[in-house]
């Protein structure tokens, strides 16, 4: 603890020299939503562009119509992972791929084999072509969407928001969850600035929005 | 082996102040035509993407006030907010360590490894963790630390060290890069090429074996916020969520400024953030995690808390705003200076305008006691043209050219404060004493005109003596053939 309390002296210190009266009011200007009503055409519009500008692959579906694009989406994978609570497993179980349940938890090896992973999400951003994902049963341990090559997220269209402040106004009801927000597929800019796709996380994500 | 030279060419001796300073460095870099098209291309494709997104949103410039008021208010109450800070981390199952320089960071995180019985780790990039040399400290211990980040991992392999705070292997085209995997990643495919996907997915199968087993990962922090105990990494590649995710135990190395007050505060990093460093609307991942949970990711967790000259920077109440930095370096991508120099003539891990104010500040340069008066790091506030673009550029505003000049003014103070005159104190005591008399000016303004003598075309190069310094990284104009008092008086006579 010694050297807690003497960081704690020294930033008091600093302070008593350095600072000049009461920090500015933060004045929170900043659009806190915008004309795009959540779930609205122009939402899913605007997610589908972003999406696509990121090299994700967006589908459309209503719920008739999922098994078949899950079908299509998962015709190669060979074998598929889904999280506890995922609402459409069974769903999966009358399609050509083989399920892997994450109870008791994949191991590593194990999860690295699979060939697809499916998803729910908590919200995702429209401006900027975010998902994003807070681990609770229907989306799995962050582990699942990461280590399988294909992620398939499927998204509930009034879980579409528009502006990244209303998307931390839902995930703020419950901060300590673990998060990952996702746009677009794995990404490096690394060698001289030239954008590749894939690097460690899933190379393909397609997103089905539900709706 | 193949022929990549590390860059720079000499091992860092700290990693907050190597090699030469700032003047006779850049001599050096600027003479690399390499490196200055690769970070010419860098620097403009970033610059370009940058302006195209901030432009997107009509509320710019309202998130970069609220972020600097939000880091204004940050220093202002950081005890109390450091101490909420490790209470709800606490609560939520993970440790808290507070270190008060590198090498206690360094020792807390070596031990937290050797705790759990691991000889390798593998990390995320930081740029805590670059300032305290934990890989150098690390590997001396026994302990490989292996970078998973692409342009760190070309980095760790060539041997080199980071040109720049996004981009670290900025001054590396990807013919070298081809060079460096081939020769010094053990697993590289045979007839590797220099396509930048070929080099990427190389990695990839390089790291992933690691990825899978490792037990310990060490990490940085992007922002942790004081209510919840969240921790926050933003990435790209998912090298990062990999490293946070995977292995059993997670340390994260973070300054103490770092932090935010509320977790609504994310909604304006997180919209700053992305944008003003790579150009895009969002990084492809962000990962935020609040101590442990049960079944999800490692199950112990360690925050490092580093001071490392932090708290002296602070204590300026000008040149503390370099603590608001998030390190999305806008700065350097239009910072004229770093274009042509380029990231290594600064001698430290922080390059660029927020490096000139930054790296002399932790180190306490130019303070009383502190460190001797001509230290490396004294030449950094001089390393800008004072142009303004970087305080045009930076997120969160922070007046980067004012910084500039106080510290400027700081080094100056520190310098009078010797016992001993120098050259330059000498040289402005005589300046002062000719410019302060009519006659003496008018015999020295005459005197000036013999100066033609040493001039070759209308420029002189280097001057022997006290002015050594000066004109061996500048020409000086030669001095005009008739002073203006000369012009004036034979201009008034001929009116006459």
């Amino acid at each position: 603890m010694e050297a807690r309390e003497a960081i704690l002296a020294r930033v008091h210190d600093a302070l008593a020299r350095s600072q000049q009266g009461p920090a500015p009011e933060v004045v929170r200007a900043y659009r806190a939503s915008s004309d795009v009503a959540p779930g609205s055409p122009e939402a899913l519009e605007l997610l589908t562009d972003r999406l696509v500008d990121y090299r994700a692959r967006v589908h459309t579906a209503d719920e008739a119509g999922l098994p078949q694009v899950l079908a299509g989406l998962l015709a190669a994978a060979g074998s598929v992972v889904v999280p506890p609570g995922l609402p459409w497993t069974g769903l999966l179980e009358s399609l050509d791929v083989e399920v892997l349940g994450d109870t008791p938890p994949l191991g590593n090896t194990e999860l690295d084999r699979a060939g697809a992973v499916v998803t729910a999400a908590r919200v995702a951003i429209a401006e900027t072509g975010t998902i994003v994902l807070d681990g609770q049963p229907d989306q799995g341990r962050r582990a699942l969407s990461l280590v399988p090559d294909h992620h398939v997220c499927v998204l509930r269209r009034d879980q579409v928001v528009a502006t990244v402040p209303e998307a931390v106004a839902v995930l703020g009801r419950h901060p300590e969850r673990p998060q990952t927000w996702i746009a677009g597929p794995s990404a490096t800019s690394d060698i001289e600035l030239v954008r590749v796709e894939g690097v460690h996380g899933p190379r393909t994500l397609d997103v089905v929005i539900l709706g | 082996m193949p022929n990549v030279r590390p860059q720079p060419a000499h091992a860092p001796a700290h990693p907050l102040r190597w090699g030469e300073p700032f003047p006779e460095a850049a001599h050096e870099t600027l003479a690399n035509g390499q490196m200055r098209r690769n970070l010419a291309h860098a620097t403009r494709t970033i610059r370009d993407k940058r302006l195209r997104v901030t432009a997107e949103l009509p509320d710019w410039e309202a998130l970069r006030d609220a972020g600097a008021a939000i880091k204004h208010q940050v220093m202002s109450e950081l005890p109390a907010l450091l101490v909420e800070l490790e209470r709800n981390v606490t609560a939520r199952g993970g440790h808290v360590h507070w270190a008060r320089d590198a090498e206690e960071a360094n020792r807390i995180v070596t031990d937290l490894v050797r705790a759990k019985g691991a000889d390798e780790v593998v990390k995320v990039k930081s740029m805590a963790t670059q300032e305290i040399g934990l890989n150098e400290h690390l590997e001396a211990e026994g302990i490989t630390a292996t970078e998973t980040d692409l342009a760190e991992l070309i980095v760790q392999l060539a041997g080199d060290m980071p040109s720049h705070v996004l981009v670290p292997a900025i001054h590396r085209n990807r013919e070298e890069i081809r060079e460096i995997f081939a020769g010094r990643m053990a697993d590289a495919p045979a007839g590797l090429t220099g396509e930048p996907r070929e080099l990427a997915m190389a990695a990839r199968a390089h790291l992933r074996a690691k990825f899978l087993t490792a037990k310990v990962a060490i990490s940085g922090a992007n922002l942790a916020v004081a209510e919840t105990g969240t921790v926050a990494v933003f990435e790209s590649e998912g090298n990062g969520r990999m490293c946070l995710t995977l292995p059993e135990t997670l340390v994260t190395v973070m300054g103490i400024e770092k932090l935010v007050p509320t977790f609504r505060d994310v909604e304006v990093f997180a919209q700053l953030l992305p944008r003003s460093s790579t150009g895009e609307r969002m990084n492809p991942y962000t990962t935020l995690w609040t101590g442990v949970t049960p079944g999800d990711g490692p199950q112990e967790f360690h925050l490092v808390l580093l001071d490392n000259g932090r708290t002296k920077a602070l204590a300026d109440e000008v040149g503390r705003q370099a603590l608001h930095c998030i390190r999305c370096s806008a700065c350097m991508n239009v910072c004229p200076v770093y274009e042509h120099t380029g990231g290594h003539a600064y001698g430290s891990v922080y390059p660029g305008p927020i490096g000139a104010i930054l790296t002399p500040q932790l180190l306490g340069t130019g303070t009383k006691g502190s460190l001797p008066h001509h230290d490396a790091t004294a030449s950094l506030p001089f390393a800008s043209s004072l142009c303004g673009a970087c305080y045009e550029a930076c997120p969160v505003k922070i007046d980067i050219p004012t910084a500039l000049v106080h510290l400027r003014g700081r080094m100056v103070e520190a310098e009078q404060r010797r016992p001993l005159p120098t050259g330059w104190a000498t040289a402005m005591r005589s300046a002062a004493a000719v410019m302060t008399s009519g006659s003496r000016f008018a015999v020295a303004a005459r005197a000036a005109g013999l100066g033609r003598v040493a001039a070759r075309g209308e420029r002189i190069g280097r001057l022997p003596g006290p002015l050594a310094g000066w004109t061996s990284v500048r020409d000086v104009p030669a001095p005009p053939r008739q002073s203006f008092r000369q012009w004036w008086s034979q201009h008034e006579s001929e009116e006459r």
